[in-house]
């Protein structure tokens, strides 16, 4: 009777087995016109224990500030985030200090505008989409706000069932890092045949249909870090600039992940505990009944 | 089921209230003392667990309701807003769409259930028939949830769904303009949607209670699916089952929070992080997953059948793949409910199953190649098992010898 039944699950689990592994060879047929599949970069917020790091926050930001933030907005980011926990941690005295070089839109202010303080949202560059595509060749420069979860990378099966279990939530900034390290010079020999690039437009091998707008933001030694107060310095490369302002967008996006993930720690711990003694009061008080 | 009463009034007060409004003794009859077979197994906890999700569901909804703006200019940042700015709002948002999610599987598991131990046959129809009428409601609140964060899937989702009604012959477009407030998805659809989708979870918690009041009158099926004969075959539902099932409900709570805390967005579409936009069309609609079987059907039909079109076709033969579910009890029409006892209906509830999850599979791959092919395959199966497998097999099926009771049953397993 037990042999019966290990052989009818058996049969199942073949059954199932074959049938989605069909589905899969099926699968990998088409997803060719999309952008190349980025790399997974090794994140510090990635995994059940992962936290921003601070420095690589103030620098992925120093990157947004001197290079991004000429196009692209950041208008749902207070200034005061940046000093909050679980962010890149400025003092407010520096948060201050940022926000008063700014200014911003307030009708109630002389003239329509005064000195930003540390309450205000991240001024965008441009008035609106239309003067904001009047200045980029008609390419629309995306609000950085959410960005980093707007977008995300489609893994081929079976990955994309084991990302439900290590909680991959790093497809977006893996895209942008992939996206700001992926641009040719020149149109490659693996670009699509026939494949012609417009005036303003350049190649890029992650983008989907590979035209982009925007040119090549950062190069290497473009901007100069100062160094940690631990005085480690980074290399000033294409490569750390990508890494590190994908990092900050991705706080941007979700600033408080590292709370929700150790709340999450004490929850789930909990919870498996909680599961483990009300397992065994089951146990116990079923115990005489014949069920 | 008065006939199970052991209450007496402890004292004058008690004896006072059950005289006008007898709610202890109606919490002691149907929440402690009612008599449940001792045999039912883990599958059977899934229906204290939908109890808890829908709770969770209005709990969080309500809280999030207080925060959010219904305007197609405010919605989408009001939601930010929740995540970024409210105490602990990113949690609650979080619960709250990892929550619907949440709510399907338990729903498809506690539906399935029903679908293999025979839990809709006589007498237990109507039982069946409010179950499948919460799925639907709780079909639309979901679908209608799903808009309210305005971004591009919320959109070209509601704008395809939307269209469904147009293929109804001519009075199609009105009914559409009337469910969007207009010619298109647009503001006057957010707040009707948004309206909509507070006020239906309270009529699903009224259905339920109907569906547990149907539930309560003929008792539960179990796995053997032989009627109870004796006082020996039940225990009281306190303190047994109140505790398998909340040991069920925290077992649930694991991977539910594992999903609201370590990845939230997983199972949403990234899509979702961009602001709706009228002008530029996603190159893939996809709807949530739990849609996915019920929007591969309604794609498959691509062809026209005599007058009708094939876009018609796809939405009679999507509604007509809920709808049927209502009368399962009369497809299958035999005598022995539990798919224990037979050996036939065994493997095609196991390839229905495994179609299922073929379905959903298919709904989330473009309508092109070889998926088309699969899609007609597999939403024929879904047709041919319940009007004509379930029908047939009633009829040729000689089913394995039914124990003669819940209690032999239970002997048999404890010494086989």
């Amino acid at each position: 009777m037990i042999g019966v039944t290990i052989m009818f699950k058996n049969k199942i689990i073949v059954a199932a087995l074959a049938a989605i592994m069909g589905l899969s060879a099926a699968g990998s047929a088409q997803a060719a016109e999309a952008g190349a599949h980025p790399e997974r970069v090794n994140w510090s917020f990635a995994g059940i224990f992962g936290t921003y790091d601070q420095n690589q926050l103030q620098r992925g930001f120093q990157v947004f500030r001197e290079v991004c933030a000429s196009c692209h907005g950041a208008r749902l980011m207070a200034f005061r985030n940046l000093s909050e926990p679980g962010g890149p941690r400025f003092s407010e005295e520096q948060v201050k200090a940022l926000a008063a070089e700014y200014d911003v839109a307030d009708p109630t202010a002389e003239g329509g505008m005064r000195p930003a303080v540390a309450a205000d949202r991240w001024p965008s560059p441009f008035a609106n989409d239309q003067e904001a595509r009047d200045a980029n060749g008609g390419a629309l420069p995306p609000d950085f706000s959410v960005l980093a979860k707007a977008r995300g990378v489609a893994d081929p099966f079976p990955t994309w069932m084991f990302n439900y279990f290590t909680g991959y939530q790093e497809g977006g900034p893996d895209y942008i890092h992939a996206l700001l390290t992926g641009y040719h010079e020149d149109v490659p020999e693996t670009a699509p045949e026939g494949f012609q690039l417009s005036p303003g437009q350049y190649y890029n091998d992650y983008f989907p249909g590979h035209a982009i707008g925007m040119a090549p933001p950062l190069a290497d030694g473009q901007i100069t870090y100062t160094p940690g107060e631990d005085g480690v310095t980074v290399p000033e490369t294409l490569e750390q600039y990508s890494t590190d302002v994908s990092a900050f967008m991705m706080w941007m996006a979700e600033p408080h992940l590292v709370s929700r993930k150790q709340t999450g720690f004490v929850v789930l711990l909990f919870l498996v505990l909680f599961a483990g003694m009300m397992y065994a009061t089951k146990r116990k008080l079923w115990a005489g009944i014949e069920h | 089921m008065s006939e199970h009463s052991t209450y007496t009034p402890g004292n004058a007060v008690e004896k006072w209230l059950d005289d006008r409004l007898p709610v202890v003794r109606f919490a002691k009859e149907h929440l402690m003392d009612f008599p449940t077979p001792k045999n039912l197994n883990y599958w059977w906890t899934f229906g204290a667990i939908l109890v808890m999700c829908l709770g969770v569901q209005i709990v969080t909804g309500i809280i999030l309701a207080m925060h959010y703006t219904p305007n197609v200019a405010m919605a989408f940042d009001s939601v930010e807003h929740i995540r970024r700015d409210v105490n602990g709002g990113r949690i609650i948002q979080a619960t709250h769409a990892v929550g619907a999610s949440m709510f399907f599987v338990a729903l498809y598991i506690h539906m399935f259930r029903g679908l293999f131990y025979g839990s809709y046959k006589a007498p237990r129809e109507i039982l069946w028939i409010l179950g499948v009428v919460i799925f639907l409601l709780t079909t639309a609140t979901a679908f209608m949830g799903y808009i309210l964060p305005w971004g591009q899937m919320s959109f070209w989702g509601a704008t395809v769904i939307s269209n469904i009604f147009s293929a109804i012959p001519l009075v199609g477009e009105n009914i559409k303009q009337l469910v969007l407030g207009g010619f298109a998805v647009d503001n006057p659809t957010l707040n009707r949607f948004f309206s909509l989708h507070y006020l239906l979870p309270f009529i699903i918690a009224a259905v339920v209670v109907l569906h547990i009041w149907a539930l309560h009158v003929p008792g539960n099926n179990n796995p053997v699916g032989v009627e109870v004969k004796d006082s020996r075959d039940t225990v009281p539902f306190h303190p047994y089952y109140t505790m398998k099932d909340l040991f069920g409900m925290v077992l649930f709570m694991i991977p539910f929070a594992w999903f609201v805390f370590f990845a939230p967005d997983i199972l949403g579409h990234p899509d979702n992080y961009i602001m709706a936009n009228s002008q530029v069309t996603p190159a893939h609609i996809v709807p949530e997953w739990y849609l996915l079987p019920f929007y591969t059907i309604l794609r498959a039909i691509d062809f026209n059948v005599l007058f009708i079109d094939s876009k018609l076709g796809g939405v009679i033969a999507m509604g007509g793949a809920m709808v049927m579910l209502l009368i399962v009890p009369w497809l299958d029409t035999s005598k022995v409910r539990s798919g224990t006892f037979r050996p036939l209906f065994k493997w095609f509830y196991a390839l229905f199953v495994l179609n299922f999850i073929g379905l959903m599979y298919l709904g989330a791959q473009p309508a092109e190649g070889i998926y088309t092919t699969l899609a007609k395959v597999c939403t024929a199966y879904y047709f041919i098992y319940f009007l004509v497998v379930l029908p047939v097999l009633s009829r040729i099926e000689t089913p394995k010898p039914l124990p003669t009771s819940i209690s032999e049953s239970v002997l048999g397993k404890a010494h086989a």
